[in-house]
């Protein structure tokens, strides 16, 4: 649902990055507990990128499953669809989580400069 | 420095920096295709430098922050309304307001001896859904923060994106409307997972509604096993004294 902020956020990093290149791909990883619906990001960075120097650039998300790890018994699990955040080995409920919020601008794929004009 | 990586098949490593992978912008031309600017920088970033901010303020001014979120018509107003009538004789209370429209939320607040900062988020694009660390920043020098005890952050009502925004607050509760079905932990479990405290509202309403309480407990525990949960009324004041208590401990922490 803010989407379209992050999306301001997502265009200050690739401008500052790409310092004045064209940027033609913007690689983003997105943690599953971080709730960003894909499709939406990448349908609000049309509107935002819109009439701007990162007009045409597009935003590729790779998703990264969230897992546990429970500090009781060292077991570590993908947490999976349906979120349950205790131990399912040991019953624990003092669990990390070692991957899942992730949210993070990974790249930048400049533009051929000459198909870019 | 080696490099983390991750690769297609979700492995994960760390190259050493002579490994002859591409560097981004100072690598030589040895790559074929597009060219790859290496970047790693957390979209959240701003956010949270602001938020770090927020929070040496409020420490430096010895005020304890609470970030209050709900869905909308889950009661956080009246529980405050409540909160300053008990409280605002014995701690100087400020609260920050955030809504995406109207000073309705804050003019409900006002003449209970607390100072209140509105903040609408409506001049975002399309009205934000959540309050930011900067839209926090911007209110605090309304707030007369060495004068104060405790700051009560009442947040946008809904369940989603607030839980993603650190405005800099000492802690995270959120107040649940037994209204809104026990099923709702797992629908939001960012939301859930993110609280020390869900405050369980409306329980004056638990005679005539179908909702099951200990199933509500049992889902809370699956996504939050450690939340501490405290039921009450705002309506008729059952329970909003252990609230009032709740947050008392957080000043003595």
């Amino acid at each position: 649902m803010h989407e379209l902020s992050i999306c301001s956020s997502i265009a200050d990093i690739a401008r500052r990055r790409a310092a004045g290149r064209a940027i033609s791909v913007i690689n983003v990883r997105v943690g599953q507990l971080r709730q960003i619906v894909p499709d939406t990001l990448v349908y609000c960075w049309s509107l935002v990128s819109e009439e701007t120097t990162l007009a045409g650039s597009r935003i590729v998300v790779e998703l990264v499953p969230a897992r546990i790890r429970c500090r009781s018994c060292d077991r570590t699990a993908d947490v999976g669809d349906l979120p349950t955040f205790g131990c399912a080995a040991c019953g624990g409920i003092d669990v990390e989580i070692v991957a899942g919020e992730e949210f993070l601008v990974t790249s930048l794929e400049l533009a051929d400069e000459e198909a870019g004009g | 420095m080696g490099r983390f990586h991750r690769h297609e098949d979700g492995t994960e490593h760390a190259h050493d920096d002579d490994d002859g992978h591409a560097r981004g912008e100072d690598h030589s031309g040895y790559q074929t295709g597009p060219e790859r600017v290496e970047v790693l920088e957390r979209i959240f970033g701003e956010n949270d430098r602001t938020a770090a901010a927020n929070r040496a303020e409020f420490a430096a001014s010895g005020v304890r922050a609470v970030n209050l979120m709900s869905s909308p018509g889950a009661g956080k107003t009246t529980l405050l309304r409540e909160t300053l009538i008990r409280l605002a004789g014995q701690l100087r209370i400020g609260i920050i307001e955030g809504d995406i429209e109207t000073s309705l939320d804050a003019d409900r607040l006002a003449g209970f001896g607390a100072a209140v900062a509105l903040i609408n988020t409506g001049n975002g694009f399309g009205g934000e859904c959540h309050l930011d660390a900067p839209m926090v920043a911007s209110a605090l020098p309304r707030l007369p923060l060495a004068e104060l005890d405790l700051v009560l952050i009442e947040n946008v009502g809904n369940l989603v994106c607030p839980a993603e925004f650190d405005v800099g607050q000492d802690a995270r509760a959120m107040v649940y409307a037994i209204t809104e079905g026990e099923e709702k932990p797992l629908k939001y479990p960012v939301m859930f997972r993110s609280c020390e405290l869900v405050v369980v509202n409306k329980m004056d309403l638990l005679p005539y509604l179908d909702f099951d309480l200990d199933g509500f407990v049992g889902n809370l525990r699956e996504v939050n096993p450690a939340a501490e949960v405290l039921f009450v009324s705002a309506r008729t004041g059952e329970g909003v004294g252990a609230w009032c208590d709740w947050l008392r401990a957080r000043l003595r922490r």
